[in-house]
């Protein structure tokens, strides 16, 4: 066999091979998408998990409230104190 | 604080404890399935949004026909309460959509309004904080659009093309259903009282130092 005649064949080979290999990679492919689909009836693999939305929400809404509840607390007891330190202040000063 | 306070901020307190219990054993939605749970804590930070931005007008128009100083510490205090249960409102909303609709965020008429009316109430808050002497009439001026825009959040569901669930749904309910919406809407709203209490002592207290820095200053 001649060097011209073994390459002729690897390439018939390695034709044959990728020509069977597309063959069976458009036989996996999905069919192709010509109509709308709910979002409930996509395949799984397509499908968004509810669970760490509805966890992050909840977790978001009560996060949210608790710090703000304490930011408020907050505010109001330093307005507290220094309402009583300047009351504290001015009787001290209208005595002396 | 009110001797009703410390009551109430426990009942409140054990209400939002419960309520994840309840919400847990209320039924699935058919289409939608396990985020629609989401629905128990979108729609009361929803009302309270509204009911903020409605309180925050009303006072402001009092203050504005009346030029009395406790109106207007009531509408800084729910205007600030606004701007909270609408920022939940805006963040639990996508949550869900991204789920029910594929997309955090589309701009319909129900969101895009809602929006706006929070946007109004942060404007108010700016105003407030950095607008200085005389702020408080022009921050009044614009809580009366901000009160003008609820109706349009309310109604946008059911005069605009929107993929938003209508109004129609609370009132179709199931009991199994709307009982733990109608639980989760009284502990928002004892919530909101609670809060509204606070802020307005809080806005007292801050009136009482203005007015004790000058007699000190004196």
């Amino acid at each position: 066999m001649t060097t011209f005649a073994r390459v002729a064949f690897t390439l018939f080979l390695l034709g044959g091979a990728a020509l069977a290999l597309s063959q069976q990679t458009l036989g996996q492919q999905p069919e192709r998408q010509d109509e709308f689909v709910p979002v409930s009836e996509l395949p799984p693999t397509e499908q968004m998990p509810a669970a760490p939305l509805l966890v992050g929400a909840y977790v978001f809404v009560l996060v949210a409230l608790f710090v703000y509840v304490l930011s408020i607390a907050r505010r109001v007891g330093a307005v507290q104190q220094e309402v009583a330190r300047l009351e504290g202040e001015i009787k001290a000063r209208a005595r002396s | 604080m009110p001797k009703w306070f410390t009551p109430l901020a426990l009942l409140c307190g054990a209400m939002f404890a419960v309520s994840p219990l309840i919400i847990a054993n209320a039924p699935y939605e058919s289409t939608m399935g396990l985020v629609q749970k989401i629905f128990y804590y979108h729609m009361p930070s929803a009302w309270m949004f509204l009911l903020g931005a409605i309180v925050c007008g009303i006072a402001s128009a009092r203050y504005l026909a009346t030029g009395d100083d406790r109106h207007d510490r009531t509408a800084l205090s729910a205007a600030e309460l606004t701007v909270l249960f609408g920022l939940l409102t805006l963040v639990t909303g996508p949550l869900w959509a991204r789920r029910a609709w594929g997309t955090f965020w589309v701009w319909d008429a129900r969101v895009t309004s809602s929006l706006v009316g929070w946007l109004v109430s942060c404007a108010y808050l700016i105003l407030r904080k950095y607008g200085g002497p005389g702020s408080e009439r022009l921050a009044a001026a614009l809580a009366l659009f901000g009160m003008a825009n609820v109706p349009f959040i309310y109604i946008s569901v059911n005069y605009w093309r929107t993929i938003h669930p209508p109004t129609t749904v609370v009132p179709t309910l199931q009991f199994s259903m709307g009982f733990p919406l109608m639980f989760c809407v009284a502990a928002f709203l004892l919530l909101f009282i609670l809060l509204m209490t606070m802020h307005k002592r809080l806005e007292e207290g801050r009136r009482r130092l203005d007015a004790l820095h000058l007699a000190f200053d004196e």
